[in-house]
């Protein structure tokens, strides 16, 4: 009751207000300046808006981006009997899924923690034999407040060994990782557990040195050895300019890991060991002074060497194995781009273990050619036309890929 | 293993030996802010740019040699405002240098300083690439660089404040050329009002603003989205019923689009220096809008 009293006194009070107001208003327009001066004011007004404070709870969201990605995929092989003569396969090392499926759609959040901290979290939504699985591919935290030019980088990351271990295979020039990081990073790269301790030097040479430590769960460790603490690398880097249109980034690193059980193919095998990895990375780009927009040029190399000794399955075995690849990527107008790949692997292994099992090369040397086009109609979309002619086995298959990978929400910053 | 510390380690060593370089180190994202700092710092600053007049500052790569710079840097100064949202982060964060990164002294965005023009009132990228903040290319109004120019002083004196009377009494003068400067500028500059232009992007609003020119088109469709075919062809059906007077785009813009259009309505393509050292003649900020009124005046004798 009392409330209906207060609505309706509200209700009155308002409506007898109302013409008040629009007296007032009439007053002050018989005292305001001329239509052209009013106009003017508008302008001024519109130009001019107050800056906007940023809303509430939400202001403090962090950056949030997703990925988007499916492809359209033609083997002339089974994809299912994929193999590479010479090489025991991580899980993640299969060449893709036959006919239209939808790859990692991949969930990015990140923020300045505090003044000192920066924190990251990539997670990828999957499809795996009919289930959805949530994978952590990054959960990180970054120092930004540390002196003399160092960072440190404590979670779950990429490491920064080579060039393309630590980006997310979605940027990647290609559709697919090279095979040597396939054939030798159990699929798209070394990331696990960790910590990073990087320095950069003050001169206007760019080089950064760097070693982190491992868990050891990950490819090709394995097992989370030794209390934990599994793998260590260290990385470097140097880079530059040279001239207005050029600009480099070269390194040298080495990862050193040993695997506990680690599960390979599909008996499965088993290994344990230990694995030493060594990785030379080489980036080039040219852009017309330096003006990537219309036309600029990318070329790209890696090496990778990796030693292993243990039993595999049980029986001795050591092996030495290792691959490159070169390409080129060319965005020869605005929002056309085209890109040449070339990629080769060799294993010499040796022990009881290898003949008849996956380390058996069967005197084959695998390499792929990869050509692609793509078109993207803003930095956002990109729509991809891929052809392989893989050589993984003794015989070619040829693959044809047709893939889009949309980037929504926050604008992350690209890396070199 | 043992062996590659041990070589870490004389690297680091050789490595350290301090650089020497005077006075404050500014790592500018543009080559406008390099000239304003110089000319408020004199002797006493070494100013940097990270980007040149040929380098669009939307889609510069984090290049390592930007990250070397920024690892020296005691202030950074951008034009902000997301500008530099696609390379910047990226640079500040590999560069391992706890002076500049954003919330502390060293680091100053320009495009705070200043109101900012065409603040979206809808965040869509269906829209383009919008900037949440407004539009940042804010030097292209010589009143803006002059209320940058007062807050870069104070922070000039903050960062370094033994030589805080310098800054303030740089300022001052240039200040006093500046306005005198300006008065010249807007005198010359009364001819261009309601001038119709076409701008390649949206990157000369300010300048607009100021002169009261007309911006009745982009040759992008939308903001940072190429020229396309379709929509220069309805910019051709447009210039027969709309007379427009130049055709301008910056000196890293593709000249195709604006060169097309020219030929087929004999509208004259201007190349407007946009920066510092986009054209031979603004070689500094000065000239930078004398050029910038010789090149509009010309298209509108």
């Amino acid at each position: 009751m009392f409330r209906t009293l207060i609505a309706v006194i509200g209700g009155a009070a308002a409506c007898s207000a109302a013409p008040l107001l629009w007296a007032a208003d009439a007053d002050s327009n018989t005292a305001t300046p001329t239509l052209e001066q009013r106009v003017e004011a508008l302008e001024q007004q519109a130009a001019n808006p107050p800056p906007q404070p940023a809303a509430g709870a939400r202001a403090f969201n962090p950056a949030i981006s997703v990925v988007l990605n499916g492809t359209a995929a033609h083997f002339s092989r089974d994809p299912e009997d994929y193999t590479l003569p010479g090489f025991a396969l991580g899980e993640e090392a299969g060449p893709g899924t036959q006919g239209l499926s939808l790859g990692e759609s991949e969930i990015n959040l990140e923020a300045n923690i505090d003044d000192w901290f920066f924190g990251s979290v990539t997670a990828a939504l999957a499809e795996e034999d009919g289930e959805t699985h949530v994978e952590l591919e990054e959960s990180y935290i970054q120092t930004l407040q540390l002196p003399a030019g160092l960072t440190a980088k404590g979670g779950r990351f990429f490491s920064r060994m080579g060039y393309l271990n630590e980006f997310h295979a979605h940027a990647d020039d290609f559709v697919d990782r090279p095979l040597a990081y396939r054939a030798l990073l159990g699929g798209k790269q070394y990331g696990d557990d960790g910590v990073q301790l990087r320095w950069l030097a003050p001169t206007d040479l760019f080089v950064e040195l760097g070693a982190e430590a491992f868990r050891g769960n990950g490819f090709p460790g394995g097992g989370g050895a030794h209390g934990g603490v599994g793998t260590w690398t260290v990385f470097s880097h140097i880079g530059g300019d040279i001239g207005d249109s050029l600009s480099y980034r070269t390194g040298l690193s080495y990862l050193d890991t040993e695997a506990r059980d680690r599960e390979t193919g599909d008996g499965p095998d088993t290994y344990s060991g230990n694995s030493r990895l060594i990785v030379a990375d080489f980036v080039l780009k040219w852009a017309p002074h330096g003006n990537p927009k219309n036309t600029n040029l990318k070329l790209q190399a890696e090496y990778l060497q990796r030693k292993e000794t243990g039993t595999f399955n049980g029986d001795d075995y050591a092996g030495k194995q290792h691959g490159y690849y070169v390409q080129g990527a060319w965005q020869f107008m605005p929002n056309w781009r085209t890109a040449l790949r070339y990629d080769r692997l060799s294993a010499d292994n040796s022990g009881a273990a290898v003949a008849g099992s996956a380390l058996d090369d069967q005197g084959h040397q695998p390499q792929r050619y990869s050509a692609l086009l793509e078109f993207d109609r803003s930095e956002f979309s990109r729509l991809r036309l891929q052809y392989n002619r893989d050589e993984s086995g003794p015989e070619a298959d040829n693959q044809l890929f047709l893939n889009y990978v949309f980037n929504l929400g926050a604008h992350g910053a690209h890396a070199f | 293993m043992r062996k590659s510390l041990r070589w870490m380690v004389g690297l680091v060593a050789c490595l350290c030996v301090p650089v020497a370089q005077a006075g404050v180190q500014v790592f500018a994202c543009e080559p406008e802010w390099q000239a304003l700092v110089e000319a408020i710092g004199g002797e006493q600053v070494t100013a940097y740019s990270a980007t040149s007049a040929l380098q669009d500052p939307h889609q510069i790569q984090a290049r390592p040699s930007l990250i070397a710079k920024a690892r020296q840097a005691d202030l950074v100064l951008c034009s902000g405002a997301e500008l530099e949202a696609g390379w910047l982060p990226q640079v500040l964060r590999q560069a391992a240098n706890s002076k500049v990164q954003p919330g502390s002294r060293g680091y100053m965005e320009a495009a705070q300083q200043v109101q900012r023009l065409e603040l979206p009132t809808r965040l869509d990228r269906a829209d383009g690439d919008v900037h949440a903040s407004g539009n940042p290319h804010v030097q292209y109004d010589p009143r803006n660089i002059l209320r940058i120019s007062e807050a870069l002083a104070i922070r000039l004196a903050e960062i370094d404040g033994t030589h805080a009377a310098h800054y303030a009494a740089r300022q001052a003068d240039f200040a006093a050329r500046w306005t005198a400067a300006l008065q010249g500028w807007e005198t010359r500059g009364a001819r261009l009002r309601g001038m119709k232009i076409i701008a390649h992007h949206k990157n000369a609003a300010y300048l607009s603003h100021w002169l009261g020119l007309d911006e009745v088109a982009t040759l992008e469709p939308k903001p940072g989205i190429p020229p396309t075919f379709s929509h220069l062809s309805e910019l051709l059906t447009l210039l027969k019923t709309t007379p427009v007077s130049a055709i301008i785009r910056m000196p890293y813009e593709d000249a195709k689009p604006s060169q097309w259009l020219s030929t087929r309505t004999q509208v004259p393509a201007v190349v407007l220096p946009g920066t510092v050292g986009g054209t031979p003649a603004a070689k500094d900020l000065f000239a930078l809008f004398e050029s910038t009124l010789d090149a509009l005046l010309q298209a509108r004798p």
